[in-house]
């Protein structure tokens, strides 16, 4: 770590090129809560550390074309101060609010949960249920990724040299659309998922369902959208035969493993439950909202 | 490497302070400016002992750069009493005895402050859930917990 500069440039362009001259042996600094525990622990040793939180685009929740715009300075404490945020994606915003202490909620943000890539990342789930697409700026310019598309294993992101996520961005709400994310942890707070399942869907004015996705964390290398799950509830009212269908189908594309958190069985079954309860949860919104 | 010159509001006052880049805002606190309430646990963000107030925010400084805190406002457990008088917190826990060991307390109090800051009628379940990020491994966490509640109590009724 001897010799490590810190950076904090103003401006997407200047952490780009900050960034692209590392050649790799540059981090992104944003809420720190990954990257200072890495650095402390050895397990990285980076030329140059550059935090993006002066960077204007990286900070605040503002509306976007219905929808919104989330840097990726954002603290888990303000996603969960933003009353409008809450009450249009309140699994996303409670994914989010899972991980780590009050104090860690300082300052964590998703953008660092989507880019630390670990399977059990508990922000992104409803994150990938939600539809969710990120914007990379890079030495090409910008371009938008689909939030699923970012981690591509353990640790491991699709980002290229010089890349870095600059915000977060959820789509318009359709009327009566409702999302959830649950998970399972052997204590009450303060763990590691070892099933998250996160839903987003959208009813009719009758209660049926129109449109469903269905996302487990923490039981593979990276997420499983479930698309047995999501095509059970569609065209259903999400009853109990549905919400059993979701189950059968989650269990059935959990492929964990076992590790001093869960075993294989465990965690099969468990993704089942975690996913029919958050489909049930995301249906009573839907309809309240 | 050249050290950043750093400066920050302190416990309400100027600031400053040289530090390496790697350096993290809880060894600056206690190597370089002297503050040595704030204790460094786990050093990994799981025990909140070196929780201090960051622009408002909890957090804990060992998952802050020292670099960080340019122009931005600090707040440490010395700043938590006004002189001689202790903050409601500190007097609920030594009336209490909500401490044994007492490595904990300095994160307690300012994590419990910030939470009556915010909500001066928590629950006890509230309560539990704000402090799960800093560990005792002394009293039970029943007697923080209590302390916590009494002195929002007291204070909602002053």
């Amino acid at each position: 770590m001897s010799g490590m500069r810190y950076q904090a440039p103003g401006s997407v362009d200047e952490a780009v090129a900050l960034l692209a001259d590392a050649n790799g042996a540059a981090r992104v600094l944003a809420g720190g809560t990954d990257l200072l525990v890495q650095l402390r622990l050895g397990m990285i040793s980076p030329d140059v550390v550059v935090d993006i939180k002066k960077i204007a685009e990286t900070q605040g929740i503002t509306a976007d074309g219905g929808g919104f715009c989330i840097g990726a300075s954002v603290s888990g404490a303000e996603l969960g101060e933003n009353a409008e945020l809450k009450a249009a994606y309140p699994g996303v915003v409670e994914g989010a609010e899972l991980i780590g202490s009050t104090q860690v909620q300082g300052r964590a943000t998703m953008a660092g949960n989507l880019c630390n890539a670990s399977p059990a990342a508990d922000s992104v789930p409803a994150l990938i249920a939600a539809g969710a697409t990120c914007t990379v700026a890079g030495p090409n310019g910008q371009r938008e990724v689909a939030v699923g598309d970012i981690p591509t294993g353990p640790g491991q992101t699709s980002l290229a040299n010089g890349e870095f996520i600059v915000n977060i961005k959820l789509p318009a709400r359709p009327a009566n659309s409702g999302d959830a994310y649950l998970r399972m942890i052997p204590r009450t707070e303060m763990d590691i998922a070892i099933v998250g399942a996160g839903v987003n869907l959208v009813l009719d004015d009758s209660g049926t369902c129109t449109a469903a996705t269905v996302v487990l964390g923490a039981v593979g290398p990276k997420t499983i959208t479930v698309a047995d799950a999501g095509a059970a509830l569609v065209g259903s009212k999400v009853d109990d035969a549905a919400l059993a269908a979701v189950a059968a189908a989650a269990s059935a594309a959990a492929t964990p493993i076992s590790d001093k958190r869960g075993t294989v069985e465990y965690r099969t079954k468990v993704a089942g439950v975690m996913a029919s309860r958050a489909a049930a949860i995301a249906a009573e919104r839907a309809q309240k909202a | 490497m050249a050290k950043h010159h750093i400066t920050t509001t302190l416990n309400g006052e100027e600031a400053e302070y040289l530090c390496e880049p790697q350096e993290t805002l809880l060894d600056v606190l206690r190597d370089q400016v002297g503050l040595t309430g704030t204790k460094e646990g786990c050093s990994s963000g799981d025990c909140g002992a070196c929780s201090v107030m960051l622009d408002g925010r909890l957090v804990c400084s060992c998952l802050v750069l020292g670099v960080e805190a340019e122009g931005k406002t600090v707040e440490t457990i010395e700043g938590m009493a006004n002189g001689e008088e202790l903050h409601p917190l500190q007097q609920k826990f030594l009336e209490e005895a909500a401490l044994q060991c007492g490595y904990c307390t300095p994160g307690v109090l300012i994590a419990a402050k910030a939470l009556l800051e915010t909500n001066d009628n928590p629950t006890e379940t509230e309560v539990r859930y704000w402090l799960a990020g800093n560990l005792c491994r002394c009293t039970g966490y029943d007697k923080i917990i209590r302390a916590v509640m009494d002195t929002a109590a007291d204070m909602r009724g002053a």
